[in-house]
Formats: structure tokens, sequence, C-alpha cells
């Protein structure tokens, strides 16, 4: 499992969260306050004697470091665990998402292996196993990577990889000892040559640091790759927003992964790869200006490596030639040789506004990976049984300085239930996104879609209807989550609009596709009701001129030729 | 004129011929409505103004046409077999036909009415006969009909009916008359017959009397005409003073209906007048009246603007203008306003010694 990927993301995460912080209520302390909460708290001079200090100190006394663990059980909701039922199945993303992004780095076709064993003598209580052939994970950093909350720092990265849900697989390992008292037991092979490593962790709920009860060199069948088990409480429940329903929405969207799966009370499901194209590794970029929040920049001047304005503003993000950053210094009557950490106090908002009123190029777009028309359409034909698909990947485009892809694919008829809403698939860098449906973006750009305009019934307002699977893909650099969450997307109306054209595309060659099927369901209805009817023209005229059965027959062929001849015209 | 039996076969070898060529069949069926009807003064009755409709074997017509071929093998075999078929039977006949049989009476009987009028014969020639009665028959009159076991002739003496009378059967073509009456009563409603009956009207009068029991059938249609071309004498119609004694008894009498135009040159009256009541006997003898009602009105428009008759005859419009203008209209039986015996008495008499003013 790559372990600087994932400790990257959950800082970013933060980075993610103060630039949402406008517009949205504020969630309590932020993982990254707790420790200036505390700082705060220090003692106020002891010889005031006013009311307020009176106050104060007793507000002082019931101010103290919060813990890891208490944060975590207080917001569990914001971070995927809000029940029984949901903390499996995050649990299941944490692992899967991450050996996916691990062996995709290593340039390996990923094989990932999901179990969830019911522990014995609890009804609620499950055992969940996920195994990869990834490039595994050196000896040192396995604890760090999975008994450590927020760990890493790179936050200035923006790389198209998957989300993932709240904090990490760290998140899902604490979960699993809260809920259990067990151990994470983790088995990593990095080489062939090497042994395995075998270790059981457990987080120090007081000071976020990992401890290890037991390790050993251990064999291992395989030659390199991941094995994590983490007992916790859980929930197992078919259908919907279940285990199997992620397992297969992420073969879908991933047509180049194999999964394999046996989960409680069920045979075991191999989803085998549907192509053993790798999708190519997507770039890293910096961020574009325009998609800069202020509390962004200001973290940003604070920790630039650049000893100026001017080359912090070539170096740390894209697309700023040395002249834009010479205009954007001049419109903000700043100097260009000014010290990046000073101005982030007193000047940021000056800069703020001179760098969105400066002219940039758009984002590069070429980071981009989208899963492609052809990958994409081999991922729905092996998810989805269909008479008919589409797949469109649109061009490249940016809001607020983040570029991004949509893609669109629909799947149609076939053993698909012919009643009722479509089902809509959406994905986020190739991670389904199964809750608050309702509240995506993708929601809002199916149901302004006129699918009626393509032949579909269609509530208004709603989703359409018919044996019809929509599928929706986003793709990007900085995917805007509505939450930390990260369950639906933001309303942009960039991406809106982007995902409207790509159903619509689809949509225009579905309606062509039912077009033909009417067409030939009403030349099969035709061809029955005139077919029920000639053989009594037959009969007729056998009985008025007496002709023989062999002219009645022939009668009768001949007319169904003569009719089936001018209906084709 | 080639026999109804040749004609189906004709048809038929056609049909099939065209089929065997490879060509979609097809026959002509003239239009049937008021719109393809032509009112020839001369000969009296409506006659075809030769609009047809071809029916050619497509998706959309394959069950018609199955079904227009089904009934044509039906007749033939009626007309081999000497044989005949109510028009109930024959749609319950098509129940044997599986997928191409008739839903509705109604289906049934149009079909029967594009045969008619494709091979220009009556439905009696192809075996079909109606259900409806044609009529009664009282007076001086001699019916030559033959016993249906034996086909022996048999005289029916119309006077001998008593208080009844003679029924006119579904098939006249075969009958023969003997009878020196001086003209034929053809009366709308029977309440009307049976008073005429009761005061011996007949033998004063020295007339035939013929209840048409409203629009009369096509059987009481041909029996007053054969009866009235063989013997030579008038035909005065006693209806009531409204539109729908005017426009639909008694135009139906004398020249036949727009929907049968195909067969009217049979089924009509030419030498029928209309005695009354007319809408000047209203005021003439003081009838009490209801006033019209909406669809007699729109009816006598509809006759005045559609009716190829009414538009012949100035005498008509302006008949109906004054019935519109009074805005009532009189029954037969408002003569008895004046008393049970005032129509045998006075209107009759005085109405028949002025013939040549009756409404053409």
């Amino acid at each position: 499992m790559p372990k600087k990927t994932k400790p990257c993301r959950a800082h970013s995460k933060m980075a993610k969260t103060t630039a949402r912080a406008t517009g949205r209520p504020d969630r309590g302390p932020s993982p990254n306050a707790v420790p200036s909460s505390a700082a705060t708290a220090t003692p106020a001079s002891s010889d005031a004697r006013d009311e307020h200090l009176a106050i104060a100190r007793e507000m002082a006394k019931r101010q103290r470091e919060i813990s890891v663990s208490e944060f975590f059980t207080r917001n569990r909701h914001l971070l995927g665990f809000d029940n029984p039922r949901k903390a499996l199945l995050t649990t299941i993303k944490e692992a899967v998402d991450n050996s996916l992004d691990a062996c995709e780095e290593a340039g390996i076709l990923p094989e990932v292996q999901v179990e969830v064993v019911p522990s014995d003598g609890h009804e609620d209580r499950f055992r969940v196993i996920v195994e990869d052939n990834g490039p595994g994970i050196v000896r040192e950093q396995v604890p760090k990577v999975f008994a450590k909350l927020l760990y890493g720092s790179k936050f200035h990265r923006l790389k198209m990889s998957r989300g993932q849900q709240g904090i990490g697989i760290s998140a899902a390992c604490m979960y699993g000892q809260l809920t259990t008292g067990q151990p994470t037991r983790i088995l990593s092979r990095v080489s062939p040559k090497r042994p395995a490593y075998y270790c059981e962790l457990q987080i120090d709920t007081r000071t976020n640091e990992p401890r290890v009860l037991r390790e050993a060199k251990v064999d291992w069948e395989q030659p390199h790759g991941t094995r994590v088990e983490i007992e916790l409480e859980g929930k197992y429940q078919k259908g919907r927003q279940s285990v199997d329903d992620y397992l297969e929405q992420t073969a879908i969207a991933n047509p180049h992964v194999t999964i394999r799966y046996r989960l409680p009370e069920q045979e075991g499901v191999v989803l085998a790869r549907a192509s053993a194209q790798l999708p190519a590794e997507p770039r890293e970029i910096r961020p574009h200006p325009y998609g800069v929040e202020i509390g962004t920049l200001m973290k940003m001047l604070q920790s630039t490596r650049a000893r100026t304005l001017h080359g912090f503003l070539v170096q740390d993000f894209s697309r700023v030639s040395p002249r834009n950053a010479s205009d954007i210094c001049t419109a903000a009557g700043l100097s260009p040789r000014a010290r990046p950490s000073r101005i982030a106090q007193r000047e940021v908002e000056g800069l703020y506004r001179a760098i969105q009123a400066t002219k940039l190029r758009r984002p590069p777009t070429d980071c981009i990976v989208p899963i492609g028309q052809e990958q994409m359409l081999k991922g729905l034909r092996k998810g989805v049984r269909a008479d008919f698909y589409e797949c469109v990947t649109r061009p490249p485009e940016v809001y607020r300085g983040n570029p991004f892809v949509v893609e669109a694919g629909i799947a149609y008829g076939g053993d698909l239930p012919p009643e009722g809403p479509c089902r809509l698939l959406r994905f986020a860098n190739r991670v389904p996104l199964q809750y608050q449906q309702g509240a995506c973006a993708m929601t809002e750009a199916v149901t302004e879609t006129n699918w009626r305009a393509y032949g579909l019934q269609q509530p208004s307002g709603g989703l359409p209807e018919g044996p019809l699977v929509i599928m929706v893909h986003l793709a990007s650099v900085w995917v805007p989550f509505t939450s930390e969450s990260k369950e639906a997307i933001a309303h942009y109306p960039e991406i809106i609009k982007e995902i409207k054209l790509a159903l619509q595309e689809c949509g225009r060659k579905l309606a062509l596709f039912l077009g033909r099927c009417r067409r030939a369901a009403e030349a099969q209805r035709k061809r029955e009701y005139i077919e029920r009817y000639i053989p009594h023209i037959g009969i007729a005229l056998r009985e008025i001129l007496a002709l023989s059965e062999k002219e009645e027959r022939q009668v009768v062929t001949r007319l169904q030729d003569i009719l089936e001849r001018s209906r084709k015209k | 004129m080639s026999t109804p039996r040749a004609k189906i076969e004709q048809t038929a070898r056609e049909i099939h011929a065209k089929i065997l060529r490879g060509q979609k069949p097809s026959v002509r069926i003239p239009l049937r409505a008021l719109s393809n009807v032509r009112y020839r003064a001369r000969e009296g009755y409506f006659e075809l103004k030769g609009d047809d409709k071809e029916r050619t074997l497509t998706y959309n017509t394959v069950k018609t046409f199955a079904q227009m071929l089904r009934m044509m093998a039906q007749a033939k075999e009626l007309v081999v077999r000497r044989d005949i078929a109510t028009k109930r039977e024959m749609y319950y006949i098509s129940k044997n036909w599986g997928e191409c049989r008739f839903n509705e009476q109604a289906e049934s009987d149009t079909v029967m009415d594009d045969l008619e009028a494709m091979f220009k014969l009556h439905r009696e020639q192809l075996g079909f006969v109606p259900e409806e009665k044609g009529g009664s028959v009282a007076g001086r009159l001699i019916v030559i009909d033959r016993d249906p076991a034996t086909s022996k002739p048999i005289r029916i003496d119309c006077t001998k009916f008593g208080s009844g009378a003679y029924s006119v059967p579904v098939s006249v073509e075969e009958l023969k008359f003997e009878t020196c009456a001086r003209f034929i009563l053809a009366i709308e409603c029977a309440g009307m017959f049976q008073r005429l009956v009761n005061y011996n009207f007949a033998r004063d009068a020295n007339c035939i009397l013929i209840s048409m029991g409203g629009v009369p059938t096509r059987a009481c249609r041909r029996f007053i005409r054969r009866l009235s071309e063989s013997a030579n004498i008038p035909v005065y119609a006693f209806v009531d003073c409204d539109p729908y004694g005017i426009c639909n008894i008694y135009r139906t009498l004398k020249v036949g209906s727009g929907n049968a135009a195909h067969v009217n040159e049979f089924f009509c009256v030419p030498n029928a007048t209309y005695l009354g009541v007319t809408p000047k006997d209203i005021k003439d003898y003081d009838l009490p009246t209801h006033p019209l009602k909406p669809e007699d009105i729109k009816r006598a428009e509809d006759a005045l603007k559609n009716d190829p008759f009414i538009q012949h005859h100035k005498a008509w419009q302006e008949a109906l203008q004054l019935l519109l203008h009074m805005g009532v209209r009189a029954e037969q039986q408002a003569l008895a306003a004046h008393g049970l015996d005032h129509v045998v008495r006075k209107y009759l008499p005085d109405k028949l010694k002025a013939t040549h003013s009756f409404l053409p």
C-alpha cells in the first residue's frame, strides 16, 4: 500500500476543509486545530479581580486537550462511520481504494480480494480482510500508515487520485479498535526475495501514535502485496448502498481490476477484469491561482520554499508566467521581492484580488486521466446486462481553476427492470458515490436533462424511467464534494453543464436505438397482424373458387410475400 | 345481367389472379354517403354519383378484406343452396372465423352493405335478409304468394284479416297482386292505421292501407313500389308534420336512403306524393301542436342544406321553412282533437279532393 499518497490526502483534505469553510456551517474543531485549542487554554493572570476573569477561570477548568479518539467518536458521521452498515462499507472502501491506488502507481494490474467473515459469538461483528497484489509497504512505514491519523504532509500537491472516504484507512482501523478492542492485523511483502512482514497494530488514542503489539517475519504465497484485517462492529445488508453494490460499481468504473469477494452467507464472487490496460498514471500539477481561496493562499504563502513573492507565484502555481507574476505584484501594489510569509499576514487580501483580476491561461488539462470511452464500455458491459450501451468522454473543462473531465454512459434494455426510475451510478475519480444521491450535482444534471426528447418517460423533475442505467464520472485533480464524507458533488454550473452535454450525447444515440427498436417492434406487430388474417383470404378464395389445398397455400404464401415487400418500402 | 353467383366468382377470380401475379389485390366499392348521392328527378330516386373508394389489401385493410371475402364465400354458399341468413345470423356465422370474426353486428352489416354496393345487388339476392318487419297491409288487395312448403301459389285476400292485417314479407320480389283500389295510403304509425281499419276507410275510399311503422323498411318500400307499378295507382303518404316525418320517413319512401343509394333504384316509390300532415294543415285544421325540439330544427336545417331531394323541390323548401317559422310540429293523431272520426269524415276526404296539390 502506498504510504505516501494516503497521508498526503489526509492533509490535502484539511486544506480543502479550509477552502470550503465559506458558506458551510462550522463543523466543530478541525483535526489540526486540536493542539492550538489546547494552547489557548493557558491560565489567565491570577491577580485579576473582575467578574469576567472569574468566568474565564471557570471556563479554563473545562478546557482541555481533545483526544483523537474523542474527536473521532463524535465526528464519525463526517468520516463515513455513521452507522454499523455504513461503517462496514467505509472500511472496505478505504482499503480497496488504497489498494487500487497503490497497484496503479506501481504499474501493476490490480487484483483485490475482499472477505467479510462474521466473528464467532458476535452477531454484529465482522472481520474484514482486504488483500491486494500491490507493491507492498516497507516495514518501517506500516505502523504509521495504518495506525496514525493525519499522517504526512504534502498538501499543495494536486493529483488526480481516488478520493477516499473520511480520513483514511487509519480511521477504519481506529473504528475497529474502538468498537471491538481488537488490533488491526497487517501482512505486507515488498519483494519475492524477502519474507513477508506481519504485525498487529493499535492506535494510542491519547497521543495518536501507533503501537505495535506483535510483529514477525512470515511466509506468504503472494510475491508482493498487502493484506489488512480489521475486526469491527458492523452490519451486513444486501441491496443498494451495500458492499456488493460498491464492489460491482468499482468493477464497472475500473475495468482493469479483478475483484474477488466473499460476503457473509454467500458464495464467492469473481468480477474478472474486462481489460488488461492500466490507466495512465495521472500527472501531478500545481494549483491554478483561480482555484485557490484566501485561506489556502495564506497557508501557501507561509509554507512556501520560495523566498520572494514573484518566485512564489511562478513556482507554486501552474500557468503563472514571470510576466503574469509581475503583473499581479503591480496590481496588488506589492514588491515582487517581498517575503511571502510576511504577505501572508497583511496584504494577502490585496494579493488575492490582484490574482483574480489578472488574466491567466487555463490550467493544463492533460493531468486528468479519464476512464475513456472504450474502457467505460467494457466496464458497463461487464457490470450491466443490457441491449444498448453508449459512453461519452467530454473534452477537459475547468471550474474555478481546476481542470476536470466528465464522462457519461448509458445502458438500456436487456435484463434491466423495465419499470421505475433508472439506476444512476455516480463516480468521482473512479470511486462509486453511493450516498446522498439527491444532493449531488450529477443527479441534478440527469433530472434537468430532457429525456423525453430521447423517447424515454420522465416525471417532471425526476429521473428518467425504464430499463436504464446511467453512469456519470467526474475526473478531476480536485473533486468538489459537498462534505467531508465525499458522497455528493457540489453544484458548480460548469460541471453540471458538462454532465448535461455528455448525457445529451448519449441520449441522442439512445434515441436512435429506441427508434430502431420501435420500428422493429411495429414491423413485427404488423407482420403478426397481417399473418393472422391472410389465411382467411386463402380459405375464402378456396371456398368461392373451389381451389385445392395446394392452391390455397400458394395464395397465402404469395400474399405474405406481397405484403412483406410493400411493408419494407 | 350476370347472376349473383357469377358476380361473386368473377370478383374472387380477379383477386386470385392478382395475388398470383404478385400484385396487391383490390376491390372498388362505391362510397356510401349522402355526399355521393344525386337526385334523379325524372326517375325519382337517389342515385350514386359514382365516387368509388378502392380498397387495396394493406396492413390497415387486411382484416376487413379478409372478412369481406369470407362473407362473399358465405353468400355464395347461400345462393347455391338457395338458402337465406338474417343479418343477425350472418353475424353469428362469423363467430366460426376465429380471428376474423365480427365483434359487433354493426361491423358485419357494414361489410354486407359494402358487398351489396360492390356487386350492385341487393342483399336479398346474396341470401341475406333483414330482421326488420316489412309493414301491415289492409284493403282491397289480393296478394299471390307461394306456400313455403309446397311452392304452390296461394291467394291472400287482404280484406279477410278482420281487425288485423296482412304482413309484408321480407322478400317481396316474387309476389303478384290483384286489386281494383284507386290509390295506396302509406301511413306512418300503426295507431292511425288501426283507426282507419276500424272505420273501414279502405272500403269507403276504395284504397289499400299500409302501415310503415316509422321509416319504411326496404321490403316495405319494395312492396309499395311493385304494388303501385303493377296496379298503376298512386301512393299518398300520410305522416306526422315534423322534420323527421318529412325528411326521413317520406323522403326515404319516395327516393330511398343516402346510405344505401346503390339499391335505391329498387327500393324507392317515385309515385308517392305527400298528402299530409302539411305545415299548412296545422293552420287550416287548427291542430294542437308541440314546439319543435332542437334536434327537429337541426334536422330541418340540415335537410335544407344537404339533402338533394329537398334542394330539388322548391315546394319542400318552402314547407320546411314555414314549419321552422311556425316553430311547431303536429302528429297525425292530433286530428283526434276534433273527434275520433274527424280524420275519416273530414280530413282525408277533403285532402283527397285535391290530390294535385299534394307536396311532391
